[in-house]
């Protein structure tokens, strides 16, 4: 199905991302193992897990920087597969977030904001400019638009790069480990402007290890391990009473007690 | 009047022994003063002191040497007629011609090698970095056998490697290999046509000046029409068909020549149409084949520098494969490359001094052979230091300031 086909019909209702049967090796390693997730509309999900779980490499399958070779994803009644219309058209309704920043070190704050709605968007300059102002007041940075990204700190970036994601317009955005490059001081600015994303009613596939977010953002938590989803749950019930002995074992060790 | 002595020691001179106790009075304060900056300043002072008393030494012994020689110093014989001939050349010479004029002639020969061999090393060296980073494996493979293969061999080797190829293995004149009618390859160099003089051809050289600017203004023009209305013109576009299509127009209006010169051969040479010698052809493809090996390697660093993290956030961003190349890698690559590229031109003009092996007359050739006429050793070793450097730092710095102004602030 190529972008200009999808229905109207399925993307206004139902799921907004479905994920079916998904499978990814890299070589003779299975990563990714028979997954299934459905995500509604303005549906705030928490991926969790021990590292190597196959969260990060989950979530990097929505957008296709990562291959994969069974199942399928479907995001916004658009099919994600080798067709270079399709992807480019997932990719400009998906922002994503990740742990190292990745701004683009030539390029001021500003210009980092206006590349692509100048490039993909086909925005005039001053638009661009106008509109990225405008995000960068909402992560409170406005006053750093004229530098570069090494002159900021890692706060910052982090709050420019989710600005950056927003100049795009996107209806959902991924998370991937968004605070774990960060020192503790900062992590809790960036928290606040991802928990105001999701007061605004953005759909949000965050994974973190940032337990307390989890509890407090997330509509449920998808716990990962060795490549499958293991179970998922509400907050309250995912915290109060988990069911498998692996998210057991997890929560042990990850809230210490 | 300086006493002067003979045999190779002139003696001393007033100079030299106040540099001396200089010296004497800093070794002496160094080992003496306890205060760690007064100590380092004594230090710098002695090695300066020594450094002029060696310089005065050598400066005053060549001088009084050069004297009880009655070798006559000084540039005079620049304006001396040079009575030999030289076998290319950029500029009218004959042998009735200046030794300056003659110098002159070696100094655009090395030029003339160094600037082409910088561009052909540069393309051919951009080119085989990127094709070894590619998915194929073939490719790869090719590729880095390439770089493994070329920058292995001295320099000099692959200049005697080419002019061995090209006067060993293709036929004598007479027997001139013709692929494409009008073209001739022998081992006495390379035959081609050229257009004989008409209005319709010079008009598009002017044309393709013409051309080249338009395309430039119309690039510009572009991007600020793309500022203000945010629409993406197709500039390469447009810019390849300006560069073609105004010369193409200019030599139509200029009335369409089609007259050429042809090489024929008379006797015992070609005549008419122009040629390239075996021996700046040997120079020529040994130097730049050999420079974009390393090229080639400091253009592969430079893209691998680019995190992937780069290129994956233009990819979320919806940005395209082109926009991430032109607009993400290639603005950081480049501050990568360029540095050590400036190193390989560098390297590359200096490497033409090595044209005297085949006899391609470039400046050191010419020097050498004025040398030898003249015996003005110590000048013509400066003319040839004082050009080589102040080519070099003259490039250097116009790469320096290129690099300067894209350069990343770090904090």
């Amino acid at each position: 199905m190529s972008a200009a086909e999808h229905t109207p019909a399925e993307a206004a209702s139902g799921p907004i991302i479905r994920i079916e049967h998904l499978g990814k090796w890299y070589g003779r390693f299975q990563a990714l193992k028979d997954v299934n997730l459905a995500i509604a509309r303005k549906e705030r999900i928490v991926i969790c897990g021990p590292s190597g779980s196959g969260k990060s490499t989950l979530i990097r399958c929505i957008n296709k920087l990562e291959d994969y070779q069974e199942g399928t994803i479907v995001v916004d009644g658009v099919t994600l597969d080798e067709n270079v219309k399709n992807i480019e058209h997932i990719r400009r309704e998906v922002g994503m977030v990740f742990q190292q920043f990745n701004l683009f070190p030539h390029l001021t704050i500003l210009q980092n904001l206006t590349l692509a709605p100048v490039w993909v968007r086909k925005m005039p300059r001053k638009e661009a400019e106008a509109l990225a102002m405008r995000y960068l007041e909402r992560v409170q940075i406005a006053e750093q638009a004229g530098k570069f990204p090494g002159q900021l700190s890692g706060g910052q970036q982090q709050r420019v790069a989710i600005a950056r994601s927003l100049c795009m317009n996107p209806k959902i955005m991924l998370f991937d480990e968004p605070t774990s490059a960060l020192d503790p001081e900062m992590i809790k600015e960036v928290l606040e402007v991802m928990a105001g994303l999701a007061r605004e009613g953005m759909t949000m596939l965050v994974v973190t290890h940032e337990m307390g977010f989890a509890r407090e953002i997330a509509d449920r938590i998808v716990f990962m391990d060795k490549g499958e989803i293991v179970e998922q749950a509400p907050p309250k019930e995912f915290f109060a009473n988990p069911k498998s002995e692996r998210t057991k074992l997890f929560l042990s060790q990850i809230l210490g007690r | 009047m300086l006493p002067l002595t003979t045999g190779y020691f002139a003696g001393y001179q007033p100079m030299q022994v106040l540099f001396g106790l200089f010296a004497a009075a800093a070794l002496t304060g160094a080992i003496l003063i306890k205060d760690r900056n007064l100590k380092g300043m004594l230090w710098e002072a002695l090695a300066v002191s020594l450094i002029l008393m060696l310089g005065t030494y050598l400066a005053h012994n060549t001088i009084v040497n050069l004297a009880n020689r009655k070798i006559a110093t000084g540039f005079d014989f620049l304006d001396r007629e040079a009575r030999f001939e030289i076998s290319e050349s950029l500029i009218p010479y004959s042998a009735a011609s200046t030794y300056g004029r003659a110098m002159l002639v070696g100094f655009l020969n090395t030029l003339k090698v160094s600037i082409l061999g910088i561009i052909l090393a540069t393309i051919l060296g951009v080119g085989i970095g990127i094709l070894s980073l590619t998915r194929n494996w073939l490719v790869r493979q090719l590729a880095g056998g390439y770089v493994h293969f070329l920058r292995n061999i001295p320099v000099l080797l692959h200049i005697f490697l080419w002019y061995t190829a090209i006067t060993n293995l293709l036929p004598p004149l007479r027997q001139a290999l013709s692929p494409v009618p009008g073209i001739y390859l022998s081992q006495r160099g390379f035959f081609y046509p050229v257009p004989e003089p008409a209005t319709g051809w010079t008009a598009a050289l002017y044309g393709l000046i013409a051309g080249v600017v338009l395309a430039v203004a119309a690039t510009r023009v572009a991007r600020l029409r793309q500022d203000r209305t945010g629409e993406i013109l197709p500039t390469g576009l447009v810019a390849i068909l300006l560069v073609i299509g105004v010369p193409l127009i200019a030599w139509l209006v200029g009335g369409a020549p089609t007259a050429f010169s042809v090489p024929a051969l008379k006797g015992f040479n070609f005549e008419g149409g122009t040629s390239i010698s075996p021996e700046f052809f040997a120079v020529f493809g040994a130097l730049s084949v050999y420079t974009s090996a390393y090229i080639a390697e400091n253009t592969r660093a430079g893209i691998l520098a680019v995190s992937r993290g780069q290129i994956e956030a233009g990819r979320t961003l919806g940005l395209s494969e082109g926009v991430i190349l032109r607009q993400i890698i290639l603005p950081q690559a480049l501050r990568v490359i360029l540095p050590p590229t400036t190193n390989q031109y560098l390297n590359l003009t200096k490497n033409s001094s090595l044209s005297v092996a085949v006899g391609y007359p470039d400046l050191v050739s010419i020097s050498n052979t004025t040398l030898n006429q003249t015996g003005q050793a110590v000048e013509c070793i400066s003319i040839i230091m004082l050009v080589y450097l102040a080519t070099s730092l003259a490039t250097s710095a116009l790469m320096n300031w290129y690099n300067r102004s894209i350069k990343v602030v770090e904090r």
